[in-house]
């Protein structure tokens, strides 16, 4: 019963067009971004879009674990980390081509993600949630003591990676709509592995994972491929992050920046996608503008979060359908 | 590495062991009774400190200030549960993660409005100042092994509470299956209120028994309560004698690690090299230890919840 149940959803999920209205609007939102920037000479919003989409290619991943997985990694900042240093070391050594330094950030945040992983998956519940911390800072002590790339002053990148010698990432615009694709891509990839086979085995686990072992499914199997998956694009995010801010520093992957992503995955509303993205926009706007009019704007943002909690089920998604369906809108 | 030395790190590691143990009790209880996971477990070890601080400007008496502080703390964790987390207990983690998560960053500012960003300090009470000899030209201070011994009879007067009263043993019976005592007729949540304002308390204690050796400052709490985290994972959630055991593994491992490491890593390599190595590998070696243990043993030393 579950079984259709899940396929029914799915189903929807994929056809409702009143879903894709969201997803549309937040991408219009950002596409639009550079085009407000340039008109309003606000050249910062093009800044803080970037970030905005930088982690919230970090948040999908972890939504993607946290929301269909039911898998609370509490480490996910190191996969950033990891990918950021990938392009600052190889930087460091010479080697500033995207080509190279892309796949390379992919490639050792998998591996790191897959290690790791085999490790945690054996815990469940609170025990996974800390020991992915274990490794999250296992790694941000391995870079404080990385001296010759910096170590605990972090390291800065000379220039923005190339893409085949061009330097076509060099100007913010460019950047801004690189990162857009890249965001872009994560959500369509992360949106189409959901409905996916796998991720239905995801989600059935999460819901039940008894029952899925008895169907026959090795569930762990599948968890460690989600968990790969969500680092290797954790790796994209750092790879971002590295070169927008053309500085790496251990602080990127410190447990209040693993933290930081968790609630931006729960504020906008877990196993969404969508929230992922709001939260962390929602998070970084915060952030900037709020502890620029008000230095203690974290004493605002605290009681927020609890509200949310206690009256928003669902983080600001699930806000919002309250909302549409106490004031009878479809 | 000396002997003399030996000894005195062994006891600095001693005194954060159970200084970790007062705040991972409260903690470990907590989570264990009531399956809530409270971040802002920090934060009430940090207030416990700020409120000594408070509480010793007005009356000038240590021992009047520390009942105070305690009392206040205990006041002020009621009134959060009533408030907040009460409504939390039913939901899932993640909900609990991030309310308890912005409590942190409103107390961590709150703090900082009412007292200011600048770091405090609490004198040592005066029966206590001034330092033992341990040997021949080692001094010791005085207040830091009343710390280890208070932690001690405090762990000591928990276990007999836990191990011997009917309250504890309603504390045990709902760390393994809170459901059934609630089934059995048990006020579950008054079970809970007591439970929550009794680990309160000894977060608060810990800060207020610490506030002398440190600087008392907003986001104290935050890293303690990542090493406490630490602890009851380690030593298996819901599980007192658990947190003990672990608490003080983890004090003598972070503390020892973190005195010696340069010099064990020099026994296997240059100096320089271990120079760079050492300070990382010690601060790392707790989450290997955390990391091998759970591995070895997925839901702790001591595993409480039975299953």
């Amino acid at each position: 019963m579950t079984g259709a149940a899940l396929a029914t959803a799915s189903g929807a999920r994929a056809l409702r067009p009143a879903r894709d209205i969201l997803p549309m609007l937040i991408f219009l939102v950002f596409a639009l971004l550079p085009i407000v920037a340039s008109l309003t000479t606000r050249q910062y919003l093009l800044d803080v879009g970037a970030r905005m989409m930088v982690f919230a290619v970090a948040a999908v991943a972890l939504d993607l674990l946290v929301g269909y997985a039911g898998l609370i990694s509490f480490g996910h900042a190191a996969f950033i980390g990891l990918g950021a240093y990938a392009v600052g070391i190889l930087a460091a050594h010479g080697i500033n081509d995207a080509l190279v330094a892309l796949p390379a950030a992919i490639a050792v945040s998998m591996l790191f993600a897959w290690l790791t992983g085999i490790v945690c998956l054996r815990t469940k519940g609170a025990y996974f949630i800390m020991i992915t911390l274990a490794f999250g800072q296992m790694v941000y002590f391995i870079a404080t003591s990385l001296a010759p790339y910096g170590g605990d002053n972090g390291l800065t990148i000379a220039a923005r990676n190339t893409v085949a010698g061009w330097p076509l990432l060099k100007s913010d615009r460019a950047f801004y709509c690189f990162t857009l694709i890249c965001l872009l891509a994560t959500y369509l990839f992360c949106r189409g592995l959901v409905v996916s086979r796998f991720g239905r085995v995801l989600r059935g686990t999460k819901e039940n994972a008894t029952r899925m072992a008895t169907i026959g499914f090795n569930a762990r199997r599948f968890q460690l491929v989600a968990y790969v998956i969500a680092g290797g694009l954790g790796g994209v995010s750092g790879f971002l992050l590295g070169n927008s801010t053309e500085f790496v520093s251990p602080e990127y992957m410190s447990w209040q920046r693993s933290g930081e992503l968790i609630v931006m995955v729960i504020l906008g509303g877990v196993g969404t996608l969508d929230g992922a993205i709001i939260g962390s926009a929602v998070y970084l706007f915060a952030e900037e503008w709020l502890s620029r009019t008000f230095e203690a704007w974290q004493a605002i943002f605290g009681p927020l979060l609890v509200l949310v909690v206690l009256f928003a089920r669902g983080g600001l998604i699930g806000l919002t359908a309250q909302l549409r369906r106490r004031f009878g809108h479809a | 590495m000396s002997g003399t030395l030996f000894l005195v790190q062994i006891l600095n590691g001693l005194q954060l062991g159970v200084l970790l143990f007062l705040i991972a009790a409260g903690l470990t209880l907590v989570f264990g009774v009531m399956d809530f996971i409270n971040l802002a477990h920090g934060v009430q070890y940090m207030l416990g400190a700020y409120l000594a601080v408070a509480f010793y400007g007005i009356v000038g008496n240590f021992l009047a200030a520390l009942i105070l502080a305690l009392l206040a703390a205990l006041a002020f964790g009621l009134l959060l549960e009533f408030l907040v987390f009460r409504h939390l207990y039913a939901r899932d983690h993640l909900d609990q993660v991030i309310a308890t998560f912005g409590i942190i960053l409103f107390l961590n500012h709150a703090v900082r409005m009412i007292w200011g960003a600048a770091p405090l300090t609490l004198p040592v009470p005066d029966f206590f100042t001034g330092s033992v000899v341990l040997k021949a030209g080692l001094l010791y201070p005085v207040w830091r092994l009343v710390i280890i011994a208070s932690g001690l009879s405090v762990a000591a007067g928990l276990y007999a509470l836990v191990s011997s009263t009917r309250i504890g043993m309603l504390v045990r019976a709902g760390a393994t299956n809170a459901r059934m005592v609630s089934a059995l007729g048990v006020n579950i949540e008054r079970l809970f209120m007591i439970v929550f304002g009794f680990g309160t308390m000894l977060a608060g204690f810990a800060g207020i028994m610490i506030a002398p050796v440190i600087s008392v400052e907003p986001g104290m709490g935050d890293n303690i309560l990542i090493l406490a985290f630490v602890v009851i994972v380690i030593g298996g959630i819901g599980s007192i004698r658990g947190a003990f055991v672990a608490a003080l593994l983890i004090g003598l491992v972070d503390t020892l690690g973190r005195s010696f490491s340069i010099d064990i890593l020099r026994l296997v390599m240059g100096p320089s090299p271990a120079r760079m190595a050492g300070p990382a590998i010690a601060s790392m070696l707790i989450y290997v230890l955390m990391a091998v243990v759970l591995y070895v043993r997925p839901s702790g030393l001591f595993p409480a919840r039975g299953r």
